[in-house]
């Protein structure tokens, strides 16, 4: 048989995988590298599986992906920092039908937002939440956040958290967990194909939950921050391997209701 | 055994050069261009396309989504 050439492949029949509809043409705002893009791509695609692109709305948060609402083709309402989950607590309670998102980074959810993302989790709200956890506040300049981890440095602890001073780093997804209006959580990672995968059918998951009226699904996504952490785009995925993932171990704490005995 | 040959165009334009999906792939096909895009980033090409398998993992890591990947069965 003749040799076949790069032409005879790059068909449209012969297409298996090309970014999302539901992403809009605008240039992503990220860095180089940052794991807030593949989550977006991940998002997208599920909700394009789903064909619930007219039946969802989402909430951005403050932090890097304030912009969210410009690179997803969805219904999006911004929220002020770290009120994402009250805002979605409202938009589902008018309109039950709808599949309710927040997406938020950890300076949004797990130090300004902590009141609202424990009370809606608390309270069983029918909702989904995306939690970008690059341990930093990535957007104002690399500042410590609450899931910093300890001797991480930062800009605001130039010589590492210390915990003596500066206090622990917040597991704030396993707080979540225990409490009875969650009923899915789980934490996952962008930074490989086999992650992404994984990441990708949870937030199916997550998703697909509203239907069942059951209360919160929680999804931990431990991602990079590039800039923040002053390492470039894969030798950062590899001090987040190295380093978040022994303190933030991946997988699921909570499934349909019951907590996973590890 | 049906041999599979796969192939990906990168919106060179779009791409940030972060080198995400050159250590993602099984099959050591991409790297990152000499020549920068108008960005002034080294994008991603295939540089040993007769490897391709067409198995995606470039394109669903790629955070800026700029891979597509294309996929046959060659008999
Ligand atoms: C009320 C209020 N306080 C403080 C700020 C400043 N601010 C903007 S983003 C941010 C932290 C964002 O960090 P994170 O949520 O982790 O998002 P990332 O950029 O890391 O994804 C802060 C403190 C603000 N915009 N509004
Ligand atoms: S500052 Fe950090 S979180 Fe923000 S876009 Fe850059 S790498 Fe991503
Ligand atoms: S992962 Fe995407 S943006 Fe990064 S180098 Fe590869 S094609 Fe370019
Ligand atoms: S499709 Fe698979 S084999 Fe082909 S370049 Fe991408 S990662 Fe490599
Ligand atoms: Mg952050």
């Amino acid at each position: 048989m003749a040799e076949i050439t790069l032409k005879d492949i790059i068909k449209e029949e012969n297409l298996v995988y090309k970014r999302s509809k539901i992403m809009t043409n605008k240039t992503l705002s990220y860095c180089p590298g940052c794991g807030h893009g593949t989550a977006h791509q991940i998002i997208a695609h599920t909700i394009q599986d789903m064909g619930i692109q007219e039946q969802t709305i989402g909430v951005s948060p403050v932090g890097c992906s304030v912009l969210m609402y410009d690179f997803l083709d969805l219904d999006i309402q911004q929220a002020a920092h770290g009120r994402a989950p009250a805002v979605a607590t409202a938009i589902k309670r008018l309109m039950p039908d709808k599949f309710v998102f927040t997406y938020q980074g950890d300076g949004d959810l797990a130090a300004i937002g902590t009141a609202e993302t424990i009370h809606a989790c608390n309270r069983g709200e029918n909702i989904t939440i995306v939690f970008i956890n690059n341990g930093i506040y990535g957007m104002t300049g690399g500042q410590m956040a609450p899931t910093t981890l300890a001797g991480m440095p930062t800009s605001t602890s130039p010589y590492g958290r210390d915990t003596s001073m500066m206090g622990n780093p917040l597991k704030i997804t396993e707080l979540l967990a225990m409490l009875p209006g969650t009923y899915y959580v789980t934490r996952q990672a962008v930074h490989t194909p086999r992650a992404v995968r994984q990441t990708k059918k949870a937030i199916r998951k997550a998703f697909e939950n509203q239907k069942l009226n059951r209360g919160v699904s929680f999804v931990e996504i431990v991602s990079n921050c590039n800039s923040g952490w002053k390492l470039p785009p894969v030798k950062a995925n590899e001090w987040m391997v190295e380093n978040m993932f022994p303190f933030y171990p991946l997988g699921d704490m909570k499934v349909d209701g019951e907590l996973v005995n590890k | 055994m049906a041999k599979i040959r796969g192939a990906v165009v990168v919106d060179v334009e779009a791409c940030k050069g972060c080198s995400v999906c050159v250590v993602a792939c099984p099959s050591q096909v991409l790297d990152l261009a000499k020549e920068v895009n108008g960005k002034g980033y080294n994008y991603s090409y295939m540089k040993n396309p007769e490897a391709c398998i067409g198995c995606e993992n470039c394109a669903i890591v790629c955070p800026d989504g700029v891979i597509t990947v294309y996929k046959v069965k060659v008999a």
